[in-house]
């Protein structure tokens, strides 16, 4: 049995077109229909997409075939017609099922490195690509190339001096 | 019988690359001949028997030999001859096999055509591969046996997935391999340039081909995959952000940042550290990503009820091969002193930049796919991270890349002239700004990140094209002259052109199929007419049909425009006999300026039933984009400095692996 | 500088630990995000042909309680529930059942096939009251403490050791507070 899951490796885009144990369809909450008013439709789909499946797990329940996502959909559908914000549904689920349905994770203190990382590496990258365009010096003292007063007064010296014996 | 001479086969594989892996390696330090010129019999040797191999499962496969463990599993005798082959590579073991034959394949060709080689760096070279082949070959024969047999034999098979009936998917598994298994060749020749300490251009140019090659292959498999899903999941999606895309997907931007990156190194003598580390990481990714699909730490379909022991044995191969190469990166990449100096506004710098986002990119992919992992291991909290994380992260850091890939091939080597530029790009910026003017005037909506979008996508199909031709003097010279110097640039250049407007072409199919797509979902009853994108679908009814190996019910739509008949839509739900699995298949009807898309679903009880229709405009662009940029790559590869024989080290440097013993 | 051709390395290392780690968890597992709070409001009919019915009133009892949701069309429930006949047989702790969007006659069936370890059972026809429950697969396994709080969630079918090891030491400690 486990040697048969293994053909689901290949799978590109993980999907939920395949349950393996499926409830008989005839019992489902309800069919998939859309709100009549499509503002309260357009908000209720927008949801949709930020919830997770939770038996597909890569999916939003707006793009799964599974069981438990159509009937999450139709229950976030009935949620806004009764009059719930946005937040409210949210929050509907979220009771039931914890943080882990947001696709888009909350910034919170466990979220903190996720989204301030690309700016961190995004800087971090920006430090080393100016550090390529700085002039690489072959030796390590940074003041070597900058004259002394009296180097500059030896130089003017050796100057003057070429200069006479031209 | 057949099956047991493919396994002995395999393991005879193991141990020519276990001497591959050694003798010219050690053979290159010493400077002794024979064991340098070891590599090259040995590595299309070793082809062979990992070929008698696949051939041997592929013949069970074709024959449906159930006494096989894996060919039991995978494949069923009713199965059409074309899946029964693809069934070789749609499991875990077939696929490794798969995998190893490829590396060998590209070890072979090395081996074969890499006569314009130092011997000493191809014998490096084909020692670095024998090694990974090794780690592969081990886990396969340890863990992964496909030749596993089965006593008793079953009468027939557990038949395959029917999502993998399919013939996007069968084909693209190979091409995804071709790319992740491409880039070890850069993988090997930045171990074998770290060994030597040196890295030049012919270094760069010699490394380029094969870049370049597993990145088109690369870029063909992920649009395939991408492809795959719009049409068979029924969802009209082409991306979703799922861990197992973006495996596929990280090894492509670190690629595609290192073969912009190789250009520096071959033509400027500069950032050579970097291009190695970029070769190490792509490779790296590619490694991450067979770890992440088969070792079941991310959920995916695939991720559930797989082998730890498996983990275990590729996780350690993976810190053998990344971390070994990241500990010889340490020690020896400082020794590798940097050229020519440049200005920030160049070609280099322009590519420096181009590095820059591409790789803060990779990283942010990295990190959004492996967040909930980490996440988990520190704390046990559980966090999901999906597609509006991406979207927010991912789609900043690509708008001033491609406003610098319009500019940039126009910028000097060392010290290029912005303002010049972009006077010269003019053209290109009246088109990028035009387009999302029109937009907002006379298209219904008109989201900013959208005109932004079409701007961008705009920006850089005619600032591509606008480059091209003030190179050929399309405008100011002579019909004659212009010809001229078309006939006399080089193909590399015409490969950027094509790809880089093809990224353009895959950027307006993307925002316009999403911002503009026309989507209704309804419960349609017999008879009933529903308006999608101008077009008037009417369903006509479902009916059962009986198809080789599956039920289905058929949804029928006459797709009407003005009253005149456009086609006739059918979707179907599938129901294979094989296994209790229900599939989508959605009608498609594409036009040259859209896709006509439908999906019917679930009855209502009372006669309805459940249905998706849209009208997708542009949507096609995407994978159009995608061969663009796939075709770009393979007209940049045939250029004269790749082809066989072209490429030397600088006079000097130049010599056999016996003069270089003898000057030693 | 030099530190800097290290960071890659320093870097790999971060993630190859967190992968190791990683190989020890199971990422399909949700918690449960009702640990610790009350068990929702609800009201379920029985399965036709039993008379029970199952409701949050008789979770309230001040009786430590196993909840456990099953389908005949469930292949995996079979594998735990020989374990749930065996704990309805000692009669430590009452085993009661939300049968999940199952045909009455089916569940009927199976219970009559493979034995009827709940005290009471409710069906759950459209799986609208499952939702409540947070149930994402099934089978799935709840305890329910003597103040009608979920104390713990499994997700899958019971292994002999998550039984004898998690659940029912953990009931008897519910049981004694």
């Amino acid at each position: 049995m486990i040697q048969a899951f293994h053909r689901f490796l290949l799978l590109a885009a993980a999907s939920c077109v395949v349950s393996l144990a499926a409830p008989p369809a005839a019992v489902a909450i309800g069919v998939d229909r859309p709100l009549p008013d499509p503002a309260l439709e357009a908000r209720a789909r927008a949801i949709h997409k930020q919830l997770r499946c939770l038996v597909c797990q890569n999916q939003s329940i707006d793009d799964s075939n599974a069981d438990l996502a159509r009937d999450l959909r139709v229950l976030v559908r009935e949620r806004i017609s009764l009059g719930d914000s946005d937040a409210e549904v949210l929050d509907f689920v979220v009771d039931r099922y914890g943080d882990w349905v947001l696709l888009d994770p909350p910034l919170n203190v466990r979220t903190f490195a996720l989204w301030l990382g690309p700016a961190a590496l995004l800087l971090l990258g920006a430090g080393f690509a100016i550090a390529v365009f700085r002039p690489q010096r072959r030796s390590p003292e940074p003041a070597s190339d900058a004259l002394t007063p009296e180097e500059r007064a030896r130089v003017k010296a050796l100057l003057e001096r070429d200069g006479d014996a031209s | 019988m057949i099956v047991e001479v493919g396994h002995y086969a395999l393991i005879l594989a193991l141990a020519l690359s276990l001497v591959q892996g050694t003798f010219p390696l050690i053979g290159a330090q010493l400077r002794y001949a024979p064991w340098i010129a070891m590599a090259r019999p040995v590595a299309i040797v070793q082809f062979g028997f990992v070929a008698i191999s696949f051939a041997a499962l592929t013949h069970a496969y074709v024959v449906s030999d159930f006494s096989v463990l894996n060919v039991a599993m995978n494949s069923h005798s009713a199965k059409p001859l074309l899946y029964k082959v693809s069934g070789v590579w749609g499991n875990h073991e077939g696929s490794l096999l798969l995998w190893v034959l490829i590396l060998t394949l590209f070890g072979a060709t090395v081996a074969a055509f890499g006569g314009n080689l130092p011997p000493e760096l191809r014998a490096r070279v084909l020692s670095v591969q024998a090694l990974i082949g090794t780690g592969f070959l081990l886990f396969m024969l340890l863990t992964s046996n496909p030749f596993e047999r089965l006593v008793p034999a079953p009468t027939d098979g557990q038949g395959l997935n029917p999502l993998l009936q399919d013939p996007g998917l069968a084909f693209h598994p190979p091409f995804l391999y071709l790319g992740y298994v491409g880039f070890s060749m850069a993988f090997s020749f930045a171990l074998a340039a770290l060994v030597e300490g040196r890295v030049d251009a012919a270094w760069a140019r010699w490394v380029r081909p094969w870049t370049l090659a597993a990145w088109c292959f690369l870029t063909v498999g992920i649009a395939l995959g991408s492809w795959w899903a719009y049409y068979e999941l029924g969802w009209g999606g082409f991306w979703f952000w799922d861990p197992v895309e973006n495996a596929s997907f990280m090894p492509w931007l670190a690629g595609t940042a290192l073969l912009h990156t190789a250009i520096v190194v071959e033509k400027r003598d500069a950032l050579k550290s970097w291009t190695i580390l970029l070769a190490i990481l792509t490779f790296s990714l590619s490694l991450l990503g067979t770890f992440l699909v088969r070792s079941g730490v991310l959920t995916s379909v695939h991720a559930f009820a797989t082998d730890p022991s498996r983990g275990v044995f590729i996780l350690a191969f993976l810190v053998l091969v990344v971390g070994g190469s990241l500990t010889l990166f340490a020690i020896r990449a400082p020794c590798l002193t940097g050229g020519g100096l440049f200005a920030p506004v160049s070609r280099e710098g322009a590519l420096v930049l181009n590095n820059l986002l591409l790789t803060t990119a990779c990283a942010t992919v990295l990190l959004g796919t492996l967040y909930p992992l980490f996440l988990d291991a520190l704390t046990g909290e559980k966090v999901s991270v999906g597609p509006p994380y991406f979207h927010a992260t991912f789609v900043p850091l690509m708008v001033p890349a491609v406003v610098a890939a319009g500019i940039g091939p126009l910028l000097a080597w060392k010290r290029g002239d912005l303002a010049g530029a972009l006077s010269r790009l003019r053209l290109a910026l009246v088109f990028a700004l035009a387009v999302p003017l029109a937009t907002l005037m006379f298209a219904a909506k008109a989201p900013m990140l959208a005109v932004l979008g079409t701007a961008l996508g705009t920006w850089l199909v005619a600032a591509s094209i606008g480059e091209f031709a003030e190179r050929v003097r399309l405008f100011g010279a002579s019909p004659r002259e212009t010809w001229r110097r078309a006939k006399h640039l080089p193909r590399a250049v015409y490969g950027m052109t094509i790809a880089h407007a093809g990224a353009g072409v895959v950027i307006l199919g993307i925002v316009v199929s999403v911002t503009w797509e026309t989507e209704r979902l309804q419960v349609v009853q017999a008879g009933e007419s529903v308006p999608v994108g101008g077009y008037e679908f009417t369903f006509r009814g479902v009916e059962d049909v009986r198809g080789p190996n599956y039920d289905a019910v058929r949804g029928i739509f006459n797709v009407t425009r003005d009253g005149d008949l456009v086609t006739v839509m059918t979707p179907e739900t599938r129901i294979y006999d094989t296994s209790p699995q229900t599939t989508t298949e959605a009608a498609i009807h594409p036009t040259l300026t859209s896709d006509l898309y439908a999906v019917i679903g679930d009855p209502d009880g009372s006669g309805g039933w459940a249905a998706r229709l849209y009208h997708k405009p542009l949507v096609n662009w995407i994978w159009l984009g995608a061969i663009l940029v796939a075709a770009g790559g393979i007209v940049s590869l045939t250029d004269r400095r790749h082809r066989v024989g072209a490429p030397r080290r600088k006079a000097g440097r130049a010599g056999s692996g016996t003069a270089r013993a003898a000057r030693a | 500088m030099r530190l800097s051709y290290v960071l890659p390395l320093a870097l790999f290392a971060v993630v190859a630990v967190a992968l190791g780690i990683g190989l020890t968890l199971n990422p399909r597992l949700i918690p449960s995000a009702l640990i610790d709070k009350p068990v929702p409001d609800f009201s379920l009919p029985p399965i036709d042909g039993r008379p029970d019915g199952l409701a949050a009133a008789d979770l309230r009892t001040g009786e430590v309680a196993i909840v456990n949701v099953f389908a005949s069309w469930c292949g995996p429930c079979r594998i735990e529930h020989p374990l749930l006949m065996e704990v309805a047989r000692s009669g430590e702790v009452p085993v009661h059942g939300i049968n999940y969007k199952d045909l009455p006659r089916n569940a009927m069936a199976w219970l009559k096939r493979y034995g009827d370890p709940y005290r009471r059972v409710g069906s759950d026809r459209n799986g609208r009251v499952s939702i409540d429950w947070g149930i994402y697969g099934v089978p799935e396994t709840f305890v329910v403490d003597r103040r009608g709080r979920i104390a713990f969630k499994h997700v899958g079918p019971m292994m002999p050791e998550d039984m004898h090891q998690r659940i029912l030491p953990l009931v008897r400690e519910l049981q004694d507070r």
